[in-house]
């Protein structure tokens, strides 16, 4: 396996949950973490990123129950504060019209090293936001928001998770910055070769059992999907029905969880890439049976892992509770750390984040009894 | 005038209570407010101009129902918000 620039510096775990944000601090040999927090005590916190650019600015995407979505912007390793002054918002619509309101920001992006200060908002509903000032001032991408054919791809972005119909997965290729990859729940995976001005979609190979057309061209509902930094031209998508990879130009998306163990399955929410080597992956599989509890199947979580692009895969549950664990493990919840080798860790909606320093071999939990997660996301500042 | 603001808003407030702000509607006073409290606006009024939904605004104990409400200069504003959930 490839092991160039792997790093080994201090690593923090940005952990947004549903009444606020924590910070896992760690050094170098990922022994012991230390909690720091509670950041925006009370406030949904759905994603709280890392400028890899700066290695200093934080874009966290925040609402609470009762008060209009905003973003948060930080400089100085999230000690302080402060809001963007223009937060994702629609157009006011003509008069006698309904606009649409944006319900909050949801996923967070920030564009390649080409274009520094650059950043992606997806929110409910499914649009797209972009902002050229590190997260300050967001403007709408119009190529997505204002497709004639968005409401038709979107099912009016009125379908969706339990928190509404979401923009997710925003992949911008790091060879070219105009070159994107969006996923839209209940809606497919989207892609832009010009920065966002035209769409089309990218489904084909995909199942969507639970739309009568066998071989629908959108409609589909991918839950996360991830570009390979390394090789562009390889995605993975862990989507409703199952585990995908594609390969590009191709655009057939190959079902590779159909070599996931039958009684485990291959739904789930989150797959992860390990940093430098694209054959390798992990995935949390979830109970897709009956009326869907997405939980760990039979309460026996485990994390599986292909080192071979998906032509099998190996249970790696060392360390992680053997019965009565009714583990859910959100999209945004699982990540890696550019380590060699590298470590993996996910957050639950129990409020545990587990970590294994060993590529997934073995588990330890770090923190619980945090509320609800949303996303665990690995930083690195730059002091 | 004045404006009661509930403890969710009040970070934008400096923790104050009531503040004041000036208008002779309730969208020029939110304007006005938003302007003293950069950001409080738009957490209480979507991009619509629509009162969010946990969102209540009583002019002289009276809730309106919009934010073209008119107001006289000695009217008191009432910003209240709904808690729900758990």
């Amino acid at each position: 396996m490839p092991n160039g620039n792997a790093r080994s510096g201090p690593i923090t775990l940005l952990v947004g949950t549903k009444k606020g944000a924590f910070f896992l601090h760690t050094d170098a040999d990922r022994s012991a973490w230390s909690l720091d927090g509670p950041h925006f005590l009370g406030h949904f916190v759905y994603h709280v990123v890392l400028d890899p650019r700066d290695g200093r600015t934080l874009v966290a995407a925040t609402k609470t129950g009762h008060l209009g979505p905003t973003i948060h912007r930080s400089t100085d390793f999230g000690r302080t504060w402060q809001e963007a002054p223009a937060p994702p918002a629609f157009p006011k619509a003509p008069e006698g019209e309904t606009g649409r309101v944006v319900d909050h920001s949801f996923w967070l992006q920030p564009a390649t090293a080409r274009e520094p200060g650059v950043w992606y908002a997806g929110t409910s509903p499914p649009c797209l936001f972009r902002s050229e000032d590190g997260g300050e001032t967001w403007t709408g991408v119009a190529g997505w928001n204002d497709h004639p054919m968005w409401g038709t791809w979107t099912q009016d972005g009125a379908d969706g998770t339990p928190d509404g119909s979401i923009l997710h997965s925003i992949n911008v290729d790091p060879r070219d910055s105009t070159h994107l990859y969006i996923g839209i729940s209940g809606g497919g995976i989207f892609e832009s070769p010009d920065a966002g001005a035209t769409w089309k979609p990218l489904n084909r190979g995909c199942a969507a059992d639970f739309d009568p057309n066998p071989d629908p061209e959108y409609g589909h509902d991918p839950h996360c999907v991830r570009l390979h930094p390394q090789a562009p031209d390889i995605l993975w998508q862990q989507n409703h029905c199952g585990i995908y990879r594609l390969e590009r130009p191709g655009d057939v998306w190959e079902r590779v969880g159909d070599n996931m163990p039958r009684e485990v399955g291959d739904i789930g929410f989150p797959v992860e890439l390990h940093p430098r080597d694209p054959d390798t992956a992990w995935v949390f599989p979830m109970d897709g049976t009956d009326v869907w509890p997405r939980t760990s199947p039979n309460g026996h979580p485990a994390v599986y892992r292909t080192r071979d692009a998906g032509k099998s895969w190996e249970r790696r549950d060392a360390g992680l509770p053997r019965e009565h664990a009714f583990m859910t493990v959100l999209r945004q919840s699982m990540t890696t750390d550019a380590g060699d080798p590298v470590g993996v860790y996910f957050g639950t909606t129990t409020g545990q984040i587990w970590a294994s320093s060993d590529e997934g071999d073995s588990w330890r939990r770090i923190a619980d009894n945090l509320p609800h997660v949303y996303c665990v996301e690995c930083a690195e500042f730059r002091r | 005038m004045k404006v009661s603001i509930p403890t969710p808003l009040r970070s934008y407030t400096g923790q104050e209570a009531i503040v004041e702000a000036e208008g002779r509607t309730v969208a020029e006073v939110l304007r006005d407010l938003d302007r003293r409290h950069p950001g409080i606006r738009f957490r209480m009024i979507d991009e619509q101009d629509q009162i969010r939904r946990h969102i209540k605004i009583f002019v002289n104990r009276e809730r309106v129902a919009g934010i073209e409400a008119p107001l006289a200069p000695d009217d008191e504003v009432q910003i209240l918000q709904a808690l729900s959930g758990g």
